[in-house]
């Protein structure tokens, strides 16, 4: 069966997209609500205590999923940027503008979980491991893509510009870790302190892990639906000023 | 275009136009740098590679607004875009004008500054050769930077924000060059990734700046 791709971009329409979140809102609200407490909830009393790390293990419910979303959470405004500048849907750039701040928020739990859980285990908050030097390098891109919509009046203007910004950004994030990893092999040989835990997480930790994640990501898309309403009303709050001081 | 080019050079060397600025700068801070960690030489040849490299690439961030403000202000930046030469072309010609006027005097000047910081005779080559290769992609990445800021009220802060993350690839390579010259060791990888950056810069991003101009002229 062929799909039919007008159909599916009628839902962008601000009108359409403003009806359907408004029914669709609650449920994904509810569902990322129970999914999240429940994955969290599992995770920190209902896994036994790991044997070297003890209950410090933990935090891994909240240290994965939040960064992986804030790696995730910049690819899906780089999509939306791209429907942006190729199809200018309005409502996918104020969706990226929207996503932005919550992928500084994850990308800053992601550091301070980590740096919270680092201290116990490898007895520093901070090394400049190419993990965690890649994630403060994120950190510094989404800042300024999100200082760059602050600073520009026009909002189709603030639109292009962060588009361009955050394609261009994105080919540099990639380069930036690639020369991150480089940079530490070069020349400090030392212990490699990341983890690849999916590799080696007993199947106990692991279940309850799926969880949180599928809690954040709905967390996540709760949120973007929300703050993209927030932004569509303000765009036609703005409009309706403009048109009244037209009159006068 | 090759007038654009001399016209930009030009008004960069006139009164005012910040020639040399940003190698003032680059002077003040390589003599600010034993007064911040003490004048022990073993430490100061240590993080030399970097603190030349950091210093390069602060000073050719201080005179990027210039790239395009000016221009914006007083119009001719209209005119240019209305031009019958493709406005790529207009950007590539004022970073590399850029380049000439910022990026080609700290190469010249960085030897010099190295002897103050007691970098290893063995880096020297390496440094020029590091700084040479990778400070175009500097002019090339600030001028799309500057092309983003470039109708803004306050663009300068910002521009640094938007510009300095774009910067670690091409720092992370070229300072590793100079250490690994230092040392003694084979600076081929690095150097060939930091060559691979400054080509890809100069080739591609005079498109997004283009593309970053038009929208701010509209």
């Amino acid at each position: 069966m062929a799909i039919n791709w007008n159909a599916f971009w009628e839902w962008a329409n601000p009108r359409k997209f403003m009806w359907w979140t408004d029914r669709a809102l609650p449920y994904f609200a509810v569902l990322a609500a129970v999914i999240f407490t429940s994955g969290l909830v599992w995770g920190f009393f209902f896994t036994p205590d790991d044997y070297r790390q003890g209950a410090t293990v933990k935090i891994f419910y909240i240290h994965v999923p939040s960064a992986m979303m804030a790696i995730n959470i910049w690819a899906m405004m780089l999509v939306a940027s791209l429907i942006w500048i190729v199809r200018r849907h309005h409502v996918s750039a104020l969706a990226a503008k929207s996503a932005a701040a919550i992928g500084m928020t994850m990308t800053l739990i992601a550091l301070f979980t980590g740096a919270i859980w680092g201290k116990p285990m490898w007895g520093t908050y901070w090394e400049w491991d190419p993990r965690l030097t890649s994630f403060l390098i994120l950190l510094l891109f989404y800042l300024g893509y999100m200082a760059l919509w602050e600073a520009i009046d026009n909002p189709d203007t603030a639109a292009d510009l962060t588009s361009v910004l955050c394609l261009v950004g994105s080919v540099f994030a990639i380069l930036s870790r690639y020369a991150v990893l480089f940079w530490n092999q070069g020349l400090h040989q030392g212990a490699s302190l990341s983890m690849d835990a999916e590799e080696n997480v007993a199947d106990v930790y692991w279940y309850p892990a799926l969880v949180a994640i599928v809690g954040f990501v709905l967390l996540f898309v709760t949120l973007v639906l929300l703050r993209t309403r927030t932004e569509i009303r303000a765009r036609r709050l703005h409009a309706l000023e403009m048109r009244e001081r037209a009159q006068q | 275009m090759i007038r654009l080019f001399w016209r930009d050079i030009t008004l960069a060397f006139r009164s005012g136009g910040g020639f040399g600025l940003g190698l003032g700068f680059f002077l003040i801070l390589v003599t600010l740098v034993p007064f911040g960690v003490g004048p022990n030489g073993e430490m100061l040849s240590a993080i030399a590679p970097g603190i030349l490299w950091v210093g390069a690439l602060l000073a050719c961030l201080l005179s990027l607004d210039r790239i395009f403000a000016l221009d914006f202000e007083d119009g001719s930046l209209d005119l240019l875009a209305t031009a019958p030469i493709p406005l790529e072309g207009v950007v590539a010609m004022k970073a590399f004008a850029h380049w000439i006027t910022t990026g080609l005097p700290l190469v010249i000047a960085a030897p010099a500054l190295g002897l103050l910081l007691h970098l290893d005779s063995a880096a020297y080559r390496w440094l020029i050769v590091t700084l040479l290769i990778g400070t175009p992609a500097l002019s090339f990445i600030g001028a799309f930077g500057a092309a983003l800021t470039v109708g803004l009220k306050r663009g300068g802060l910002l521009l640094s924000l938007l510009v300095l993350p774009l910067y670690i690839p091409t720092l992370i390579f070229g300072a590793e060059v100079v250490r690994r010259g230092a040392g003694g060791f084979l600076v081929g990888t690095p150097l060939a990734m930091q060559a691979g950056i400054t080509a890809g810069a100069v080739a591609l991003l005079p498109f997004a700046a283009a593309a970053a101009i038009r929208v701010a002229l509209r």
